[in-house]
């Protein structure tokens, strides 16, 4: 630092500065942002860079997490082997195979509902009303409560025998039995939904509230006075014009679905049920000790995940201002 | 939106209108009582089940009907608990500190100087946050255990910067663009080096965005549930939300839903204040992280 601040002549006040100089100050503006970007680069490379390679690396081998050293190459074995007749790796096992329909059902299904919700969330947080500020604190909690957290609080309230929402709906004469959210097969993705619904509608709702705020006026005005019926004036002027915000939050939402753990760990456990793709590679890697089978299942989730983010990135490249 | 309504009438149905404008009305602020009750409602129905001593625990009820502290007297008498509290403390400040001052001199490369490879940079940044945790779980394993770091807290710090880092980068990137040039111009007139431009020019006028980030990043630490269950082993090195999703360890049936609840009322009340106070903040930060990204 001290000396590139000695390579630079007194400041010359009065005219522009020499064209020399101004070359100068730009090299050593370059070289002081690369070693101001260094300890996040570096940074990076360690917990996201070197560890990614790894695991890549560990989806190849026989790694048990016993002794990651004793690790040897067997190629693809733990993706899919031929053997006597039978088909062996992650992508011969059912259970594999079942996760990622359960990842895709919820992804699916999960983010739907959020941005219905959402939009429903944002229009009304966007009108003018008394103790606005309130109910948007209000929708922020469920978004800042803790996963795991909020997972128990559900758990308690779909308790099968105490909770309260069997009570209420038995009170209202829905249910005539209580049922077992949580530990019925048919119920408990439904239950994860839910729950996971309730905790990010808030975000999608934030994104869209941010993008009505931006809107034009004046569009609002004209239909108002050619008495156009507000809800299609919805559905040709602000639907339009919110897209590109609701895009960006599906495509958050969508790769948070993709790779959600805590929520499915925490509510269901590993049931067969609801297990998603993160819950089924963290059980082989930890559970099962089997780093190589894990690392193979989370070198696919990746693959998935980066393919959704490619296409995002090349749509969305303006917007990142990368062109300019 | 009533607004709407009332401007359309037209005048012949004047006497119609007030009706139908009160009725709009109506319907509204339902749906505004819904959508309050719906997001608030669990985390009311916790505090008042916490509330409850263990005998009226299943008894289903709506409105608080006592006032007994003996759940969170049990949870404040388990040191683990205690323990796991002053660890997500630790770890989350630990991490805010790190991703902000990472982050600040990458945000004043990325938004301030113009250098070839800066876009790959960038789009490092942004991939890095979309990466799932599950992918580099097995690689940062073998880090944490080769740095000598597995089960203590700072196996979390170091991991947790994996989606703190991106985010805090960006916001401040995008922040820092927003800064009016003759700021800088001034600066290098007077000779001063990025360093002294960065800290005596810039940061003075960052605080809002980092106090921002630093909140959500904050937030973001303290709620970390994946890495901190695989990178800690014993109960003295776990964080809270480990901590109350183990205290369900046992069997299915009987589960201590008194402490379980009061715990999670210890860990949630933070957040809430947090984000009650702070929201305007909390909203924008969200917002420029994620339209702008």
């Amino acid at each position: 630092m001290t000396e590139a601040m000695s390579s630079i002549e007194s400041p010359n006040r009065s005219g522009g500065p020499p064209r020399g100089r101004a070359t100068r100050v730009r090299r050593q503006r370059v070289r002081a942002a690369w070693l101001f970007l260094s300890p996040m680069l570096i940074g990076l490379a360690l917990v996201a860079g070197w560890p990614l390679l790894r695991t890549l690396w560990f989806s190849f081998t026989d790694a048990e997490l016993n002794d990651l050293a004793a690790a040897r190459w067997i190629g693809f074995e733990n993706y899919l082997l031929y053997e006597d007749g039978i088909w062996y790796g992650v992508l011969a096992d059912p259970d594999w195979w079942n996760a990622v329909g359960n990842t895709l059902y919820f992804t699916a299904v999960s983010v739907s509902l959020e941005v219905v919700l959402g939009v429903i969330v944002a229009l009304v947080l966007n009108a003018k009303f008394r103790g606005r500020t309130l109910v948007r604190a209000a929708m922020l909690i469920p978004w800042a409560i803790p996963t795991v957290v909020s997972a128990q609080m559900w758990a308690w309230m779909l308790n099968d025998q105490f909770g309260i929402l069997n009570h209420a709906l038995m009170v209202l004469g829905v249910l005539d039995a209580p049922l077992a959210w949580t530990a019925d097969a048919n119920l408990s993705m439904w239950a994860v939904i839910m729950v996971d619904v309730w905790k990010t509608t808030p975000f999608v709702a934030l994104l869209v509230l941010a993008a009505l705020q931006m809107l034009p006026s004046d569009c609002y005005e004209a239909a108002e006075v050619d008495g156009i019926h507000p809800v299609r004036v919805f559905f040709r002027v602000t639907l339009p014009l919110i897209t590109p915000a609701l895009l960006v939050a599906v495509i958050f939402r969508v790769l948070d679905g993709l790779r959600i753990f805590d929520l499915v760990y925490v509510l269901t456990s590993n049931s067969a049920s609801t297990m998603t793709m993160s819950v089924y590679a963290r059980q082989q890697l930890v559970e099962f000790q089997d780093v190589g089978y894990g690392s193979a299942a989370s070198t696919l989730l990746f693959l998935v995940i980066s393919l959704i983010a490619v296409i995002y990135l090349y749509l969305g490249r303006r917007q990142l201002g990368v062109s300019r | 939106m009533s607004a709407n309504v009332a401007s359309r009438s037209r005048p012949r149905r004047d006497a119609l209108a007030p009706l139908k404008r009160a009725l709009c009305r109506l319907g509204f602020w339902c749906l505004v009582l819904v959508l309050g009750i719906y997001a608030v409602f669990p985390f009311y129905y916790a505090i008042i089940t916490s509330l409850k001593p263990s005998s009226a625990l299943f008894d289903v009820s709506f409105w608080i009907q006592s006032f007994d502290l003996s759940n969170y007297r049990s949870l404040f008498a388990q040191p683990t608990f205690v323990r796991s509290i002053f660890n997500s403390v630790l770890v989350a400040v630990c991490v805010v500190f790190l991703a902000l001052l990472l982050a600040l001199t990458a945000a004043y490369a990325l938004g301030r100087v113009r250098f070839r490879g800066r876009g790959a940079v960038l789009v490092i940044v942004l991939g890095v946050s979309m990466f799932p945790q599950i992918a580099v779980l097995s690689g940062l394993f073998e880090v944490i255990r080769w740095l000598g770091l597995y089960n203590t807290p700072w196996a979390l710090v170091l991991s947790y910067t994996i989606f703190t880092l991106p985010f805090t980068v960006w916001v401040l990137t995008t922040f820092m663009r927003q800064l009016p040039h003759e700021l800088e111009e001034a600066a290098i007139m007077d000779g001063a080096t990025p360093w002294v431009t960065l800290t005596r020019v810039f940061l003075p006028l960052m605080w809002p965005a980092m106090a921002t980030t630093g909140l959500l990043a904050f937030i973001a630490a303290w709620n970390e549930f994946l890495f901190a269950l695989t990178f800690t082993l014993t109960d003295s090195q776990r964080t809270v939300p480990v901590a109350i999703a183990l205290i369900s360890g046992g069997s299915q049936y009987e589960l201590p839903w008194g402490p379980i609840m009061a715990a999670s009322v210890v860990v949630t009340v933070p957040l809430v204040v947090l984000v009650v106070i702070f929201q305007r903040r909390i909203v924008s930060g969200l917002t420029a992280g994620a339209v702008k990204g």
